[in-house]
């Protein structure tokens, strides 16, 4: 019994992990881009929610509400006066701009904030849990895993149901018919790469309750995010939760062994995968 | 005053000149055509008049307005659609969306729409919810005319569009042609098959090594003639 408890605590890990990677796999499917910034701007997302949370008072999902327009302008912002002037054949550009920029979300929290840890605190909601049959869930692993799920729904139904989806997909599949279809390809970018700012807050938001953060935290949930969306295959959305739940079960699996094992569990896991599967578990067809 | 008017457009890959001063004019309602070997700078001055090489404003002009520095999404937007050569249907979009996509950047409603699409090629309403990839060679190159179409243009740049498919097949792709102008587009094929363009346009142009060297109308030029503005005159 206590595998299937420890198999179950894992799935419900992974859609942290998860929720950390669909930002990524949403701007990397739709611009090639390699965010190596993604961990730090999830840490800024979170204290962006920490702050209000602390100037408003206000219960931190509320909090997060608030966050999201504001990081989806962030977002916008940020691709449209940056990122866009790099993207390009060579990839070598963006990777240096977003290291870069990486730095500086870590040295401006740092300055902003201290290097002190911080929490988003929620209350009784943090230790609260549910009895399933023989298995005892945190709620705050469920509704990670749910926000987890909601949030790859939402994307889906984004990128396959709506006008905006069809664009992304154009301009994926290939940016100069796509502009001569009168598609603007830097404006769809900004929108995503907004979007992927708003997933990025409800990942910052489930770090910031689930556990303590400070500046220097964002290149290892980078770390995370890259190995759950490899694992799925490149661009799939689906693909990126299986990705993060392999890497949660093989952590906790490895700690239930030997409590030392557990983030060296999940890069094995990963590295594994990679060597079975090179191109991840769900790849696109074409490519 | 013509509808669309090409001035002295050059053009240039780095260090490669690939257009010297093309000159071209195309009235309302007109088809013409643009003849010329592999090489004499079609595609270029389709990839010119469409916004993807910019030039300077007033090189190409739209009803009198320059558009030669326009990006392609504006010079839609402007009413210039573009049936790119190789077809370049995309390939995460069914074949209904292939075609919903071009009508992202129409501004005015007009007469054509999923429906008269439909109408126009049977075929693609029958297959619409596959993928665009999928379809034979015709059928693709049936998608790219109909995705064009959706943006309502005034002018059609149909870059090669009888390039890789079977005789019977470009006749069904050409049968369509008379009908698209009928709906107010005038057209500019691009073709390396001189017979389909004689047959089709009102005036030929023809290009060799990046300049205009024959332009008039179909009746009005001799074989002769066409040779040598195709090929060089031999000596």
């Amino acid at each position: 019994m206590m595998w299937v408890d420890t198999v179950v605590q894992g799935i419900l890990l992974g859609g942290l992990y998860a929720l950390f990677a669909a930002g990524l796999s949403l701007v990397f499917g739709i611009m090639r881009l390699v965010n190596l910034a993604h961990g730090d701007l999830i840490v800024l997302a979170a204290y962006v929610i920490l702050l209000v949370v602390s100037v408003l008072g206000i219960n931190p999902f509320l909090a997060a509400a608030i966050a999201m327009p504001v990081m989806f302008a962030f977002g916008w912002l940020l691709q449209r006066v940056v990122l866009n002037r790099v993207l390009g054949e060579d990839i070598l550009p963006p990777l240096l701009v977003t290291f870069g920029l990486s730095i500086v979300v870590q040295n401006v929290l740092l300055e902003g904030f201290t290097a002190d840890s911080q929490r988003i605190g929620a209350g009784s909601l943090e230790t609260a849990s549910v009895a399933i049959g023989p298995l005892t869930l945190g709620v705050m692993p469920l509704l990670t895993f749910a926000s987890a799920i909601a949030v790859i729904v939402g994307l889906n139904q984004l990128f396959y149901r709506t006008a905006l989806g069809r664009a992304f997909r154009a301009v994926s599949d290939d940016p100069v018919t796509a502009s001569l279809m009168g598609i603007k390809p830097a404006s769809v970018f900004a929108t995503a790469t907004g979007i992927a700012m708003v997933v990025v807050t409800i990942a910052a938001l489930y770090l910031g309750m689930r556990s303590n953060f400070d500046p220097t935290i964002g290149p290892a949930r980078l770390i995370y995010a890259f190995e759950a969306v490899i694992i799925g295959g490149l661009g799939s959305l689906w693909g990126t939760l299986a990705g993060g739940i392999v890497i949660g079960v093989a952590q906790t699996v490895g700690a239930a062994i030997n409590p030392e094992w557990q983030i060296l569990s999940g890069h094995v896991a990963f590295l594994i995968v990679l060597l079975i599967r090179p191109r991840g578990l769900f790849p696109r067809s074409h490519d | 005053m013509s509808l669309l008017q090409v001035t002295g457009l050059t053009a240039r890959y780095g260090d490669f000149q690939a257009l010297f001063g093309v000159d071209l004019t195309l009235d309302a309602g007109e088809a013409i055509a643009i003849i010329g070997a592999n090489g004499a700078g079609k595609t270029t001055l389709m990839r010119s008049i469409s916004g993807v090489l910019r030039n300077a404003p007033e090189m190409i002009r739209l009803n009198g307005a320059p558009i030669g520095a326009l990006p392609p999404d504006a010079v839609v937007a402007q009413g210039v659609a573009m049936v790119p050569e190789g077809r370049r249907l995309f390939a995460s979009l069914s074949v209904e969306e292939n075609l919903l996509i071009g009508a992202h950047g129409r501004k005015d409603a007009g007469y054509w729409t999923l429906q008269t699409v439909y109408d126009l090629f049977p075929i693609l309403k029958e297959k619409r919810h596959v993928p665009g990839v999928s379809l034979s060679g015709g059928q693709q190159q049936m998608v790219a005319i109909g995705r064009a179409l959706m943006s309502n243009p005034r002018v059609l740049l149909c870059d090669e569009i009888s390039l890789g498919l079977a005789p019977v097949v470009i006749r069904d792709v050409y049968a369509a042609l008379p009908r698209i102008r009928d709906a107010g587009a005038a057209v500019v094929i691009v073709e390396q098959d001189i017979g389909q363009a004689l047959k089709v346009a009102d005036r030929v142009y023809c290009m060799m090594e990046g300049r205009i060297t024959l332009s008039g109308r179909p009746e009005d030029l001799s074989r002769a003639a066409i040779h040598d503005a195709y090929f060089g005159v031999s000596a």
